[in-house]
């Protein structure tokens, strides 16, 4: 019983930045219609970027968090300027392909500028766990939950409060239509590709610290992003956060009572059971954002 | 003058090994040719019947293992016993054939009950799964161990050891793999597969049964993935998890797209390009990343301004 509770209380902690990871790329997708490759990418980004300003320039942990986020909504913002902005009418395999080329691109950008050894980085958090009667969560975890969910509320609120929000909404729902009604489409997917890019490098910069920064850390991020989203219903924020947790908990689960070893299979064999008997995925809502 | 240019072409090809006295320079045209047939085998699924299956490798994978295991024999305790003894080499190839269609059939009949973006994520989900199994199922596959000594393919007392007669027997069969394509795609199934992936609403309403036409695509497409996986399993004769990775599926799509999808020459044309770009790369390139980035943006440039590929940009002139 104290195991299962010890799971329960991993897989909330890992379903925070699961579920970060997964909104930032089901809205890209669900917005642009881009099949976001480059992703996992931005979550090795903001790692390095924590390691580049805390390990190489000695910058305070807590200052440089917030500066490795921005960064990330800058390289998105350039990404989404620089490929994206002129194949706004191209289909799905086109810009996946785009994506797929500024991946490897990024990718191998990254191993030649850190080399492939991986980077530790210092956290500031006490080495011993907290410990809640039978269970035992390390305080790094505790602080990577809560920051997580702290973005996760705010993109809720910045899609569901702001004027900016509402234009991404309408967009979502009928592109033409919303630029019919004088919203800038461009500036809207500059803007979300731009935030989805800031949470993926969220999660890296903030699972940095609590694993080790190496080049090819983007790819199973991106695939399990991947999963959360189809999950969660391809364009659905809540269901990529619930999405983010269950994907957490099967992991935790599997890696338990099954086999470790196929702890990241669970992901995978979760979406070929969703899609068997829901296609749309679990909270899919056609017709709405947010 | 299109006839001779072919010939020309394969007469090139045919005598290669007689006049091209460089053993790695072979060694590149062979693996190269056996990502040509994956990627032909691909062209079906992604150029012919539109689907965009980002987990081909899987197929090629699968040709590989079940080649490798039969031709070396194999012991199994769970889920039951059972015990394989080495067969030849050309049987086990035809059954890594067999084995890889039957995994194409199987993950059709799933995978085509969604579309787009849906479907792509579910083919790329299957391949991971295989993958992991492959790392992690140690008694049949031997885990990150690896399967050694893979024997090569022996027609009676002649054995596939030296590069030239590995040249030419890819090549042969890159030859029989074309020759399929393109009597099935001008059949009546082909162009069906051309109907449904040129609008499937109105193929479905003149009576086009879309799973049986895809499903159909996917087997073909997958026996012939295996193929090339298992000639690549008796050339290379190791066999790892690592033939599962996604960069594989990538080059194949790559090769495809570059080339143009939907044509028969597509594969041929980038598969020639992307197959020798890494070497001419890694030869002007400071670092082996420096070869990967210049790779990755060639392949923004190439979708950017030649979309449709190089052959339909050729045939229009």
């Amino acid at each position: 019983m104290d195991e299962l509770l010890q799971h329960c209380l991993n897989a909330l902690m890992l379903g925070g930045t699961y579920a970060l990871l997964g909104i930032g790329l089901t809205l890209i997708f669900g917005i642009m219609k881009v099949v976001n490759f480059t992703h996992g990418e931005l979550y090795a980004f903001g790692a390095y970027m924590m390691y580049a300003l805390v390990m190489v320039l000695g910058a305070n942990f807590f200052v440089a968090l917030p500066l490795a986020i921005a960064l990330g909504v800058a390289l998105g913002a350039l990404l989404q300027f620089v490929l994206l902005r002129r194949l706004h009418s191209a289909d799905i395999d086109t810009t996946m392909l785009v994506m797929i080329g500024a991946w490897i691109a990024l990718q191998n950008a990254e191993q030649l500028a850190w080399t492939g050894v991986a980077k530790s980085i210092a956290s500031p958090f006490p080495a011993a766990p907290l410990v809640i009667g039978p269970v035992s969560v390390a305080w790094n975890r505790v602080f990577v939950f809560f920051i997580a969910l702290i973005l996760i509320g705010a993109t809720y609120l910045l899609i569901n409060q702001t004027k900016l929000g509402r234009a991404m909404r309408a967009t979502f729902q009928d592109r033409d239509t919303a630029a019919l009604m004088g919203v800038r489409i461009g500036n809207i997917h500059t803007a979300t590709f731009a935030l989805g890019s800031g949470l993926a490098a969220a999660a890296g910069a903030l699972l940095g610290p609590v694993f080790v920064a190496y080049p090819s850390m983007g790819d199973l991020a991106a695939a399990k992003a991947f999963a959360v989203v189809i999950l969660g219903g391809l364009g659905s924020i809540p269901g990529a956060t619930i999405g983010g947790f269950i994907l957490a908990l099967a992991e935790e689960l599997g890696a338990g009572y099954v086999s470790s070893g196929y702890r990241d299979a669970m992901g995978f064999l979760l979406i070929i059971v969703i899609l068997l008997f829901r296609p749309t995925g679990l909270f899919a809502r056609k017709e709405r954002i947010g | 003058m299109r006839a001779g240019l072919t010939i020309l072409f394969l007469g090139i090809l045919a005598s290669l090994p007689l006049w091209l006295d460089n053993a790695y320079l072979l060694h590149v045209l062979i693996v190269t040719g056996i990502f040509i047939v994956a990627a032909m085998s691909l062209n079906l699924l992604l150029g012919y019947a539109g689907q965009l299956s980002l987990g081909h490798v899987a197929f090629f994978g699968i040709g590989a293992y079940a080649s490798a295991l039969v031709s070396l024999g194999f012991k199994l305790s769970f889920p039951f016993e059972i015990v394989v003894e080495a067969k030849p080499v050309w049987l086990a190839m035809l059954i890594g054939m067999v084995a890889a269609g039957l995994a194409g059939w199987f993950i059709g009949r799933i995978a085509f009950r969604v579309r787009g973006a849906y479907f792509v994520i579910v083919s790329i989900s299957f391949v991971e799964v295989v993958r992991l199994v492959a790392v992690n199922w140690v008694e049949l596959t031997q885990g990150p161990m690896a399967l050694n000594n893979i024997p090569p393919l022996a027609v009676g007392d002649f054995v596939f050891y030296k590069k030239p007669e590995n040249y030419w027997l890819v090549l042969g069969v890159a030859i029989v793999c074309y020759i399929l394509i393109r009597r099935l795609v001008y059949s009546r199934a082909g162009r069906a597969m051309v109907a449904l992936a040129e609008n499937e609403p109105l193929a479905t309403s003149v009576g086009i049964d879309v799973t049986r036409y895809l499903v159909l695509a996917a087997v073909v497409s997958a026996a012939m993935a295996g193929a090339a996986g298992a000639l690549y399993a008796h050339y290379v004769r190791i066999v790892d998890p690592d033939v599962f990775l996604f960069i594989y599926t990538v080059t194949m799509v790559i090769m495809v797209i570059t080339g143009g999808k939907g044509t028969l020459a597509g594969p041929i044309v980038g598969g020639l390009i992307f197959g020798l770009l890494p070497e001419g790369l890694r030869a002007m390139a400071f670092a082996p990343e420096a070869q990967w980035i210049v790779y990755g943006v060639l392949m923004v440039l190439v979708v950017y301004f030649l979309p449709r590929g190089i052959v339909p940009a050729l045939q229009r002139k």
